[in-house]
């Protein structure tokens, strides 16, 4: 049961096609596991539907419908897109890590987190948490807007109780101390506009060498 | 989009492209494409449409929301040049047995949003506009949220149920 879900404003700026890479892959992710969300989401894509319904069309070259009947003719026969296994990951996430969780290259970055960053234009940033049952996750502010996506586990914070499917949506106002709930490994998608800044001095130092 | 799908019927595909392809052009040319790449683009957006017309479900989208979603992506690649990472599929049931009464409620639903559209006062649906030409950030999209999609989403959402009922 997913209480924690993604803004209308969040849903529409992803059907108008405006997130960065990074936060349209939380959207797709989360939107996988939500069909509130979908729905949601497919209502948006209905108005930009609308919008493309009612702009004045341009004048095409006159071989225009040939030209495009031609391409059809050519093309080669579309790609087989590999099957995904199910798993913890959904499709969307599935195909930036090459793979389900068992694919990740966790690498440590202290008090017992892993992460590992996933490729994404430099506009934003995209990485995987993996942080045991019962341990905070080191204290950071915020820069920008932040989307945290539970898929394995659950943590806690001020704003309650986050499992599988939810999403935290954090802005710069937000300081906040998540702690993974004792059992499995808390499992998270975190994604940042710009790089998390740390509150205590330690993981700052590091912050250069780990690409937090 | 049956007919194109079934018999890849080419008259039915030129219909279909009268409508779209200038419109296709129109939306690429305001989201800032120079006219000859957008052409090159709606070209290249119809027969997607051709090549996939087998997997459109009227149940779940009407033509210009589907056409709309694979003109954005072509956009994204073009202009951007990034991926765009989609939903899962929501895989299909037994057998693709679309309810031709579903399809109907959600055209007509959907011809209402457009109704609704146009109603609203000019600076509004510019605004509107402004957001799927690419004109505004997360941000400024924050500010006009509350927008009139009336009973869209609920039909939307019944179609999902139903998909998912037919999955299990």
């Amino acid at each position: 049961m997913i209480r924690h879900h993604l803004t209308d404003s969040l849903l529409m700026a992803y059907s108008a096609g405006q997130l960065p890479e990074a936060h349209n892959l939380a959207v797709a992710t989360h939107v996988s596991l939500c069909d509130e969300c979908r729905a949601r989401m497919e209502s948006f894509d209905t108005l930009g539907g609308a919008v493309i319904d009612s702009v004045e069309g341009v004048g095409l070259s006159d071989d225009s419908l040939a030209a495009t009947l031609a391409r059809i003719r050519d093309a080669a026969p579309p790609a087989q897109r590999a099957p995904r296994k199910r798993g913890v990951f959904p499709g969307p996430l599935q195909d930036y890590v090459g793979g389900d969780l068992d694919a990740v290259r966790w690498r440590s970055i202290g008090g017992g987190v892993q992460q590992a960053i996933l490729p994404t234009t430099k506009q934003a940033s995209a990485r995987l948490l993996r942080i045991p049952g019962g341990t905070a996750v080191p204290d950071h502010g915020h820069r920008g807007l932040e989307l945290t996506l539970v898929l394995q586990g659950a943590f806690s914070d001020e704003d309650g109780h986050f499992g599988r499917g939810d999403i935290e949506i954090a802005d710069q106002q937000v300081n906040h101390t998540p702690t993974a709930e004792p059992g499995e490994d808390c499992i998270c998608l975190a994604v940042t506009d710009a790089p998390l800044r740390f509150n205590s001095l330690i993981p700052r130092l590091l912050q250069p060498f780990v690409r937090i | 989009m049956l007919a194109i799908a079934n018999q890849q019927d080419e008259a039915a595909f030129a219909a279909l492209f009268a409508h779209f392809a200038p419109r296709i052009k129109g939306f690429l040319m305001k989201s800032g494409a120079p006219a000859a790449q957008a052409e090159d683009c709606a070209q290249d957006v119809m027969a997607t449409v051709w090549r996939k017309a087998a997997m459109f479900d009227p149940t779940r989208a009407n033509v210009s929301t589907w056409i709309f979603t694979i003109a954005r992506n072509r956009r994204i690649d073009l202009l951007r040049r990034e991926r765009r990472p989609e939903p899962e599929d929501l895989p299909w049931g037994p057998e693709p047995e679309r309810d031709q009464a579903d399809a109907m409620v959600l055209q007509q639903e959907t011809d209402r949003l457009g109704e609704a559209l146009s109603a609203l006062p000019r600076e509004q649906r510019d605004l509107i506009e402004q957001a799927y030409f690419g004109d505004l950030s997360h941000g400024e999209i924050a500010q006009i949220t509350g927008l009139p999609l009336g009973t869209i989403k609920s039909r939307i959402r019944l179609a999902i149920t139903k998909l998912r009922q037919a999955m299990t």
